[in-house]
């Protein structure tokens, strides 16, 4: 506290007891220490009487800056701006430095926590103000794309004719098809080399490489697994091709199933991770107990460690699997686009949610602007897609509370 | 009891205990053998994701007929790692300080009842998809920055120019739709800040008690207690965050694609142009026929990514590693 | 259904360190022995050489012999999963499976192990051995709830009643009462002396109250110091070893002078 901003009286009653002569200690302490406990209180409602006065603030100094016009981003820079300043300012005069400094940083935090829910209201907002408008439409669920493609840019500006309906059916199957393939491939993969880290390896070189390169997979850029899905098919293609295995056309590495080998490469470093940590957390008694009677190692993990640590996994191979279901780039890579529904994961490419977004998004359908209906459908298919997405995330946080496992003894 | 043998043996020489359950056995090994097995497939799909980058990256380096051409890839590259790395860079630089503070909130500054519920929402952020954050930076971010981007351009360039002589070039050109990496940046910020967010609440939540009890104790306002027991024991978790954030900035694509117009390098971050790699990847891989050099390039650039975002993490992984002993970073 | 162990010269490892040096042993079929002594003494891990438990820690091998009645445990060919199936185990905490319920947990032997049981055969199993260790009164009509809702007595004892439906040979107890109060510990100590009529019981125990009352023969283990081998001091009969042990460190010991 500095000396100009205490108050006489309590100053007066602590020296009085060193004669006059302030002690140096006695000095050096009140620097940190308050005289009395309520001493210099700020009133509680302070914070917010100097929130307001920053909106009110920042809301005129905006007006002016921008020349008599609203400016929201504006107005909020200038408030919170003022709100700082102003809180630290009076924070200062009335209680001292320290206090100041603690409520400036405590106002920063603050000012942090709004910055950072203004783009989350923001994507929400846009996502769902024409997402719904765009799911409410004829046939958004229940037909694919393919009315339009027959109907060409041409005829639209000469005769006049409105772009047609069209829905995303063919993207959710497409993304329903990839991700139920990248999961067949990666669960069983990860959940083994999670057991096989956790119950068998003992810490040799071989789990510590594992360990190891799992971390490195989960830093492969997602278009960088997609590259490997196009070239690692397309060479295992070609091969097929010389020994008369098959015979697919140059480029024909393009199939649902390319997407789910490169989804794959995201998705099982997730599943190790998870799994592993699910299946450490079971009580090595349990393991005990089972072999005690007799029991084989695979049936111990089978039937005791993985019941135990179920809703984990469970709740971990969701949540993997809703990282990979939003993944647009790999995709676009390997299963590219189609403009119609497509079940054969190995023939021909296939449209997906993700993908469906940014091409509706970049290549509207239709002309002038009779586009809007075609970005009305893209945020619809944003906001089925974040739907999907929480809803998976709900449901992992759903699993992992109620069936957590119950832990023995009390 | 299915696996013991109940007549008793007379004959004292034959071991009762040697097992008749060769089969049981044998699934045993063979489980243990499958579960090492998939851990060794793992190594293989990495070792292919090597090979095939660094196979395929041959052509754009070497072609039969033209002998070694690096320098025509060097000379087609590095706008594109220079883009992504900018990019990536200034994502970080703003996104970060939000991040932290974000996290100090919900350790230490928001109602302890309120926090859990504040943590998942700012978690929403992230569970958002990246083709959705691109559909907001195209449509809602992009024209909303086009304002401060023409401030920037009047004040920072085109003032200094005409009276000083010289304008800042980063804010040289006309804005246009907002389509540029500075916009692109910003959506990535926004993409990263729940990452490097949630590592750092981790780390803030396990400071030991005692020792903010301890800062608390002496007197300490709040700030001063998390300067104090916080930031330390914190520091290496927080920086392993920001650089789990780099990685996912620099891989980051779709963000970019939809944000960003234009190709070649340029001074100016304000204006289109410039690009990244997973941009230039995203856009031309499908239209460019397998085994072609245009192919090879491509797949050498995604190489190069690989690479800068496995020198991002190991360094991310080793800052941790060294820090290990003195936090819970780990 | 009830067999003798015998050790001769017994070391046991882990890695390269030896943890228990040179133990010789007879335990009679149809008794109690009490294995008492500081911690760390090497007891508990002696008692998991006698059904291969041991070797679930990395490292860890035996030399030596040990036999149960003539076959040796340790013997080319045999699987430990046999040796464990002969001799249960029971452990210092209750560990009911906590995903099954009482019953599935008496069961756990036999449905573990994929054996197909029918109902009658699956009742008749569950509720004698659930009577075997006191516990079916308390229990009959709860069978279906799960095992972790009972209290820690009554877990441990569901625990025993798991271990005697498959009917081993041998039953080794590692502290069984040293989690419980004192009602359950006596209930479980009334168990172990019914129990001794059909099997070998062999228990560690830090309460040598305990071991006086339950046990007919007593092994005293001590250790030099930390970093050196665990030994079988003295091998008595109880009542020896309580009142008028041979040697020096078990009478300082029992009578409470040191450790």
């Amino acid at each position: 506290m500095s000396q100009t901003h205490t108050k006489p009286e309590t100053r007066r009653a602590s020296s009085a007891s060193s004669n006059g002569t302030p002690d140096p200690v006695e000095q050096a302490a009140q620097l940190v220490r308050p005289n009395t406990i309520a001493g210099n209180q700020l009133p509680s409602w302070f914070l917010f009487a100097t929130a307001a006065i920053g909106a009110v603030a920042g809301f005129v100094i905006s007006w002016l800056v921008t020349g008599f016009q609203i400016n929201y981003a504006l107005w909020f820079v200038f408030s919170a701006a003022v709100f700082v300043v102003v809180s630290y300012l009076i924070t200062r005069a009335k209680q001292g430095k320290r206090k100041a400094t603690d409520g400036l940083w405590r106002n920063l935090v603050y000012v942090a926590f709004v910055i950072a829910l203004i783009p989350l209201v923001s994507v929400i907002w846009s996502v769902t103000a024409d997402g719904v408008r765009g799911i409410t439409a004829a046939g958004f669920f229940t037909e694919d794309m393919s009315q339009n493609a027959s109907q060409s840019r041409e005829r639209q500006i000469h005769e006049g004719e409105r772009p047609m309906g069209g829905g995303v059916l063919h993207a959710i199957i497409g993304s329903l098809l990839i991700t139920l393939t990248a999961t067949v491939i990666s669960v069983p993969i990860g959940l083994l080399t999670s057991i096989y880290l956790v119950e068998y390896s003992r810490g040799g070189p071989l789990s510590r490489g594992i360990t190891f390169f799992v971390d490195v997979m989960t830093g492969i850029p997602s278009i960088v697994a997609g590259l490997f899905g196009a070239a690692a098919v397309q060479v295992v293609l070609s091969i097929g091709n010389q020994i008369g295995l098959w015979s697919y056309g140059p480029g024909n590495y393009r199939m649902g199933l390319t997407a789910a080998v490169a989804l794959s490469v995201l998705m099982i470093p997730v599943v190790v991770r998870t799994t592993e940590e699910m299946l450490r957390v079971v009580p090595n008694e349990l393991r005990e107990a089972s072999y005690a009677l007799g029991v084989r190692k695979w049936r111990t993990i089978l039937k005791v460690v993985i019941p135990t640590a179920i809703s984990g996994i469970a709740a971990g191979v969701t949540l993997a699997i809703a990282r990979v279901i939003g993944e647009t780039a790999p995709i676009l890579l390997t299963a590219g686009m189609l403009n119609r529904v497509n079940w054969d994961m190995l023939n021909d490419a296939m449209m997906t949610l993700p993908v469906y977004i940014y091409w509706t998004f970049t290549h509207p359908v239709g002309v002038g602007e009779l586009t809007y209906l075609s970005e009305q459908r893209a945020w619809g298919a944003a906001l089925v897609l974040i739907m999907i997405v929480m809803a998976l995330n709900l449901i992992a946080r759903i699993i992992a509370t109620i069936f957590a496992p119950k832990k023995t003894g009390r | 009891m299915t696996t013991t043998s109940e007549p008793k043996t007379t004959d004292k020489r034959t071991n009762t205990l040697v097992s008749s359950d060769k089969a049981g056995a044998a699934v045993d090994r063979g489980f243990a053998a499958l579960a090492k097995f998939a851990g060794i497939f793992i190594l293989i799909i990495l070792a292919f994701v090597a090979l095939f980058l660094s196979w395929n990256s041959g052509g754009a380096l070497y072609q039969e007929d033209e002998g070694l051409i690096i320098g025509r890839f060097l000379n087609y590259a590095w706008p594109f790692a220079l883009g992504t790395v900018v990019v990536a860079v200034l994502a970080l630089v703003m996104s970060a300080p939000v991040a932290i503070g974000v996290a100090l909130y919900i350790s230490h500054y928001a109602p302890p009842r309120a926090s859990k519920t504040i943590g998942y929402i700012i978690d929403l952020l992230a569970a958002i998809p990246s083709v959705v954050y691109g559909a907001w930076g195209m449509f809602v971010l992009a024209p909303a920055m086009v304002p401060l981007y023409r401030w920037l351009n009047q004040w920072l360039y085109t003032w200094p120019q005409e009276n000083l002589g010289f304008g800042i070039p980063l804010f040289a050109g006309s804005p246009g739709l907002g389509q540029n990496i500075f916009t692109a940046s910003v959506v990535l910020a926004v993409m990263v800040l729940p990452i490097i967010s949630s590592v750092c609440r981790e780390i803030f939540i396990q400071t030991p008690k005692l020792h903010e009890e301890a800062a608390l104790a002496l007197g300490a306002t709040r700030w001063e207690m998390i300067k104090m027991a916080v930031f330390p024991f914190a520091r290496a978790g927080v920086i392993s965050g920001i650089m789990l954030g780099l990685g996912r900035a620099l891989g980051e694509t779709m963000a970019v694609v939809m944000v960003v117009s234009g190709l070649g390098f340029q001074w100016s971050i304000i204006s289109a142009g410039n690009s990244t790699i997973p941009r230039e990847i995203a856009l031309n891989f499908g239209e460019t026929a397998p085994n072609s050099e245009r192919w090879h390039q491509l797949i050498a650039l995604g190489l190069v990514l690989f690479i800068i975002t496995l020198i991002v993490n190991m360094i991310a992984r080793w800052i941790v590693s060294r820090h290990k002993e003195f936090s819970g970073a780990n | 259904m009830s067999k003798s162990i015998t050790a001769k010269d017994l070391n046991v490892y882990y890695g390269d360190f030896l943890a228990v040096e040179g133990v010789n042993v007879e335990i009679a079929a149809r008794s109690v022995t009490a294995f008492i002594g500081p911690s760390g003494c090497g007891k508990t891990t002696f008692l998991r050489t006698l059904n291969r438990m041991h070797e679930v820690l990395p490292g860890a091998r035996v030399e030596g012999q040990l036999l149960l009645d003539q076959d040796d445990i340790y013997g080319p060919g045999v699987d430990p999963v046999t040796v464990r199936a002969m001799v249960g185990m029971v452990f210092q905490r209750p560990n009911p499976f906590p995903t099954m319920s009482i019953r599935e947990n008496v069961l756990a032997g036999y449905k573990l192990n994929g054996a197909r049981l029918s109902r009658s055969q699956s009742d008749d199993i569950a509720e004698s051995a659930l009577r075997g260790a006191n516990l079916w009164e308390e229990v009959k009509d709860r069978l279906d709830q799960p095992g972790s809702g009972l209290s820690g007595g009554q877990q441990q004892r569901l625990c025993i009643a798991r271990t005697i439906a498959v009917k081993p040979d041998v039953i080794l107890m590692d502290e069984p009462c040293s989690a419980l109060d004192p009602i359950s510990t006596l209930a479980i100590e009334d168990l172990i002396a019914e129990l001794k009529e059909q099997f070998t019981v062999v228990i560690v125990t830090h309460n040598m109250q305990q071991a006086a009352r339950v046990s007919e023969k007593t092994a005293f283990f001590n250790i030099a110091g930390t970093g050196k081998p665990g030994k079988l001091i003295e091998y008595d009969d109880t009542a020896t070893i309580f009142n008028n042990p041979s040697n020096e460190q078990t009478e300082r010991y029992v009578s409470g002078k040191f450790g």
